[in-house]
């Protein structure tokens, strides 16, 4: 979240879209309707499934599966040529003066630079034109034809109302309405937050789809705005967590990134990350990336990390491609990896192909269970009948099972949504066996190290300098791990501008990253999580819920990254001379020598706002991006590409284009090509979701919630229902390419047939929660429909968009 | 049982007076639903089942998000699930509503129990069953406007929510207000309760349902739960609430025998609860009978 829960409450507009707050998110939902309670809030729904949030919706509208940027494009479109965007927020604070190579340009679906062999985008043209200086070139007039303001307009013109109804199917009347709800936000006293989640996310245009919405806000400005935000509600307590510490397999701690394999030399390394202001007077915070990666390497290699061998860098692995979970289950598919520690994860559950995964977990020589749960991943291998027909005779994979303790049998902190780290206290200790993740992993470590120690090995270096100062070795303390990525001086720190002065004693925790320096003199676990454990101890283990402005802020509660900051971007709260665009939403303020207010200032707290330095100061630019250069696999302006299981044909936003039916960019395995759906075989489009009653997998080993959810079953609008005779309560079977499941059927007016490109598209729902073990009656995955192929940038699964052909079972 | 301390104000088939010293001062109790809030998330249904130790069976799917299906011995409150096509704005709704015990000021249930101090009203204007008493004849189902109390298979006695008279007898809310996360049930007192509908109702007349409202259903002498409404004036969209509430005419008929009557039908009824009692034991009224003796009541003048 670009905001935070509580400050949901100052939304005048709330969309969800790609989300069903209400349903996954019930708690954190109390905020949207104290919102319309309290502040005259309008709530709209976009889905495809009339949900738990259309119920208390003011406006709700279906939408087909995978058109999101159809839906949003023809909104920038209409707000664009309507010109009800926040100009001054607009003009200032984003790249919309910039102007673009001539090279760079959009035709037939595609950006210059594709290579259809490859799959991938030579990018050097999606850039900006330099200036002798070395700064972008602008027009603030905005009528230079290559500034990005024009290019978007010219991008969006085909997103026509009339191409939005008929790709999305969302009736023409509702989508007007909705539209001119979102526009009454760009006056500068009205706020609109988007609340997002996986809906957006699980698509092979996911990232696309999450980028469109934020640049709806950004022509809103809605950005850093208290009630506003791009605010994607997590699924999994902790998963925020896991991106911040750096678990995707092509990142480190604090967003940091892994080398590629290119990337052998140290200095490259850093510079192509060490972003140099592309503005003048710009902050580009990116340059502090040295200090953060230094001292990273510190925290992990200790004494052994030394300038002179560039901090540890060689101890690195240089990827060749990313290692994501599409990408391991794909090599174990193909026998070229052959073992697997899973660690708080059910995949056969929650990955895509089920299918897939039982070949690929049949081929591992071993595989290792750590998980408070009885899970499908480990009885793979075990025949469930017709819910896991598998041959189990002829499986040879070694299953170890390690019990853990859960959170609650454990202290640490959790980082939620809205990027608190709030410290929780153990409750009880964890039953028989078990022990924690850290004491199993601790002994692994210790296992490794002895088996290098006793016969040697090549280059055990990394392993051989790891750090490992914890007062009992076999078990670190969680208090310890959250001081070590809070990081602290290794030697007395003084002040650069006055060197008298000591601002760290050696060992002292640092009060944040601006303490944090090149030169090895700091260790840091996790940059974005300096000062968590500072000076004065454990903030993330305040409870001070004061609010004294009613902002809803309540800066002393737990600790919020980066720098305890609450909302971000806050800087563009303010318009360029450092006044709050809405005073009666204030959360900060120029005072003539500071900034400050109800917030953490998201910028320099000196800085006289006549320098013109921008608001968004992690980029080089210092404005947002609505051309997103090169960082996007697909291209810099979110572009609409079919699901890979689609019921069209062709593209109607690029038509007659056979390459650009689908993304165009997104990675995909031969094997998994094979398997995608033809409307033809499987005319209806499904898609998969979570319910209040239930969490993922886990909860239906809970006796209360299976008992308020306590069958497997899909929902079917009537229509579809009537056309293929099925009674409600009755079973049915669904059938994907990749697999079938059968459930009960539940009958509902909440899924109407859309009308699509002329033609009739009957939607399916599919929620997840059920498997071959628990308390709940058994049932059969529902990933063993969905396809296996991934989101171009991150490699999040497809998960929710699946052709399917239903019948009576 | 203590009358005292639990300040029983009424109680079925009783004639003797009940303590009289102490009055509710800070007003009787309401809980009020807000279905235009709820977002059916049934986490009171846990909290409900947590609180009294209840578990239901894990059931089935019967093609509703409805689960359990129905109120049980074991399911006192559970959230039921109406789709509604609006005819004037074209909109389909979906309207939940957490069903249970409506806690009347005048409870159908009482007036019908037969077996003294079975069923009992706290000055609060909670309406508790004491099981101890019961003697599982039904009568209570049959009194009841909403159709609430349900017949324990294991015990054969009766059973419905309690608005958690154990908690609030010490100062806290019900277990369901607790738990709830979106504000849509709250609790306090009647007259405050009925000034914060007030406040949703004008809320929801400027969302454009000017049929907004409060259910305080008057022919049960209001309730102790109430549900503010987007259409208040269908309560039957919301899964077949009872417009117009009242006592099944079966209770009312024989009330109006024995009103006059007084004491001796009290002591009639009495006495028959106990000839039953030995003669059949704890066990459910026949049918059969039952039918009949409604028939005999309904045609009775």
């Amino acid at each position: 979240m670009t905001n935070h829960w509580v400050d949901i409450k100052n939304a005048d507009l709330v969309l969800i879209m790609g989300g069903n707050a209400a349903e996954a998110h019930p708690c954190g939902f109390k905020w949207v309707t104290e919102a319309k309670a309290h502040n005259k809030a309008k709530l709209i729904v976009v889905d495809p499934r009339f949900n738990r949030s259309a119920a208390v919706a003011d406006i709700y509208a279906p939408i087909r599966v995978g058109t999101d940027i159809v839906f949003l494009g023809g909104l920038i479109n209409d707000l664009l040529t309507s010109d009800r965007i926040q100009h001054e927020y607009v003009l200032n604070y984003t790249d919309m003066s910039f102007i673009v190579k001539d090279e760079f340009e959009f035709k037939d679906g595609l950006y210059s630079g594709y290579n259809k062999d490859t799959r991938k985008y030579d990018k050097s043209s999606w850039d900006y034109v330099l200036g002798d200086d070395g700064f972008v070139k602008t027009d603030p007039t905005l009528k230079h034809p290559r500034c990005v303001y024009n290019l978007l307009k010219e991008h969006y013109a085909r997103y026509t109302i009339d191409m939005v109804e008929r790709v999305c199917g969302t009736p023409k009347d509702k989508i007007r309405l909705i539209w001119d709800m979102i526009a009454s936000t760009a006056t500068k006293d009205r706020a609109m937050t988007i609340l997002y989640a996986l809906g957006w996310t699980q698509h092979s245009i996911g990232s696309q789809n999450v980028r469109s919405g934020a640049m709806v806000q950004l022509l809103l400005g809605n950005i850093g705005i208290a009630g506003g935000g791009m605010n994607a509600l997590r699924g999994h307590s902790n998963i925020q967590g896991l991106t911040d510490i750096g678990l995707m397999s092509n990142l480190l701690p604090g967003y940091l990134t892994l080398p590629n394999e290119a990337e052998q030399d140290y200095q490259a390394y850093l510079g192509t990350r060490t972003q140099k202001p592309l503005r003048p007077n710009q902050m580009s915070y990116w340059q502090n990336y040295p200090k953060f990666h230094v001292s990273l390497m510190k925290s992990w290699w200790g004494d052994a990390a030394k300038a002179e061998n560039n901090w540890c860098f060689d101890y690195l692995p240089k990827l060749d491609k990313p290692y994501d979970m599409l990408q391991a289950y794909e090599l174990m598919h193909q026998g070229k990896m052959n073992g697997y520690l899973c660690q708080g994860f059910n995949p056969l559950a929650s990955a895509p192909n089920k299918g897939k995964l039982i070949d690929a977990f049949s081929k591992l020589k071993f595989m290792v269970h750590m998980d408070p749960l009885s899970t499908e991943t480990m009885e793979f291998w075990k025949n469930y009948g017709a819910l896991n027909d598998v041959d189990t005779a002829n499986i040879k994979t070694e299953v170890f099972r390690l019990p853990v303790t859960c959170f609650a049998e454990e202290n640490g902190a959790v980082v939620n949504s809205a990027r608190w780290l709030q410290w929780h206290w153990k409750g009880a200790n964890g039953p028989g066996e078990t022990r924690s993740d850290i004491e199993i992993m601790a002994e692994l470590f210790h296992r490794i190290k002895a088996l290098y120690e006793k016969e040697g090995g090549t280059w055990w270096d990394p392993v051989r300098d790891l750090a490992w100062k914890y007062s009992n070795p076999k078990l670190p303390t969680a208090e310890e791990l959250a001081m070590e990525y809070s990081g602290k001086a290794l030697t007395e720190l003084r002040d650069p501008k006055d060197a008298t002065k000591v601002l760290r004693k050696a060992g002292e925790q640092v009060a944040g990253f601006a303490e944090l320096r090149d030169d090895g003199s700091t260790a840091c676990g996790c940059w974005i999580f300096s000062g968590a454990w500072g000076p004065t101890g454990n903030l993330m283990a305040r409870r001070d819920n004061s609010d004294p402005t009613g902002i809803g802020n309540t800066i002393g509660w737990a600790w919020a990254w980066p720098a305890n900051r609450r909302v971000l971007y806050n800087r563009a709260s303010c318009d360029p001379s450092g006044k709050p665009f809405d005073p009666t939403r204030k959360l900060i303020a120029w005072n003539g020598a500071a900034w400050g207010g109800a917030d953490i200032p998201d910028f320099k707290a000196d800085e006289n706002p006549a320098g013109g330095m921008g608001p968004f100061i992690m980029n080089p630019e210092g404005v947002a991006r609505f051309f997103a250069r090169g960082n996007m696999a697909e291209g810099p302006f979110p572009e609409h590409y079919e699901p890979f299981d689609t019921p069209l044909s062709d593209n109607p936003l690029s038509p007659g284009q056979p390459l650009t039916l689908n993304n165009p960019a997104a990675r995909v395995f031969k094997d998994d090509l094979a398997q995608i759906g033809k409307p033809d075989e499987f005319p209806h489009v499904a898609t998969t979701y979570r319910l209040t009653e239930h969490f993922h997998f886990w909860t239906k080993h809970g006796e209360l919630n299976a008992i308020t959810q306590p069958e497997q079953f899909v929902e079917i609008g009537a229509a579809l229902a009537d056309e293929l005779g099925i009674a409600n309560g009755s079973r049915v079977k669904v059938t994907s390419k990749r697999g079938h499941i059968e459930a009960v059927a539940m009958v509902t007016k909440r899924i109407k047939a859309l009308k699509v490109d002329g033609k009739t598209v009957h939607q399916v729902g599919i929620p997840i929660h059920w498997g071959f073990v628990g308390a709940a009656k058994p049932g059969y995955l529902a990933n063993t429909l969905t396809n296996a192929i991934g989101d171009g940038n991150s490699q999040t699964p497809e998960s929710k968009c699946i052709l399917v052909k239903v019948e009576k079972a | 049982m203590s009358l005292q301390s639990l300040d029983i104000i009424r109680r079925s088939a009783t004639t003797t007076p009940s303590p009289q010293a102490r009055g509710a001062h800070a007003g009787e109790v309401a809980k009020l639903i807000d279905v235009s809030k709820c977002i059916g998330c049934k986490a009171c249904q846990v909290a409900c089942m947590e609180w009294n130790d209840l578990r239901d069976e894990v059931g089935s799917c019967t093609g509703s998000y409805t689960n359990p299906p129905d109120l049980s011995s074991e399911s006192w409150t559970l959230m039921r699930f109406a789709e509604y096509e609006n005819p004037d704005s074209g909109n389909l709704e979906w309207l939940i509503r957490k069903d249970g015990c409506m806690h009347c000021a005048d409870p159908g249930c009482l007036k019908a129990c037969p077996s003294p101090g079975a069923i009992v009203q706290y000055a609060n204007g909670i309406v508790d069953f004491h099981e101890e008493n019961c003697i599982g004849c039904g009568y209570c189902i049959t009194g009841c406007p909403f159709n609430v109390p349900r017949i324990s298979k294991k015990d054969s006695k009766a059973y419905k929510c309690t608005l958690c008279s154990d908690r609030v007898a010490v100062g806290l809310e019900p277990a369901c207000v607790k738990t709830c996360p979106t504000g849509a049930i709250v609790f306090g007192s009647k007259d405050d309760m009925k000034q914060h509908a007030a406040e949703r109702i004008e809320d929801l007349k400027s969302r454009g349902f000017e049929h907004a409202g409060l259910y305080d259903p008057a022919g049960v002498g209001g309730t102790h739960v109430m549900y503010v409404l987007h259409h208040a004036d269908k309560p039957e969209l919301y899964s077949d609430l009872p417009a117009n509430p009242t006592i099944s005419a079966a209770v009312g008929v024989w009330k109006g025998i024995a009103k006059p009557l007084g004491l001796l039908a009290m002591a009639a009824t009495a006495a028959f609860g106990f000839l039953h009692y030995l003669r059949r034991g704890p066990s459910e009224v026949d049918k059969a009978d039952e039918e009949a003796a409604r028939r005999e009541l309904e045609n009775t003048p």
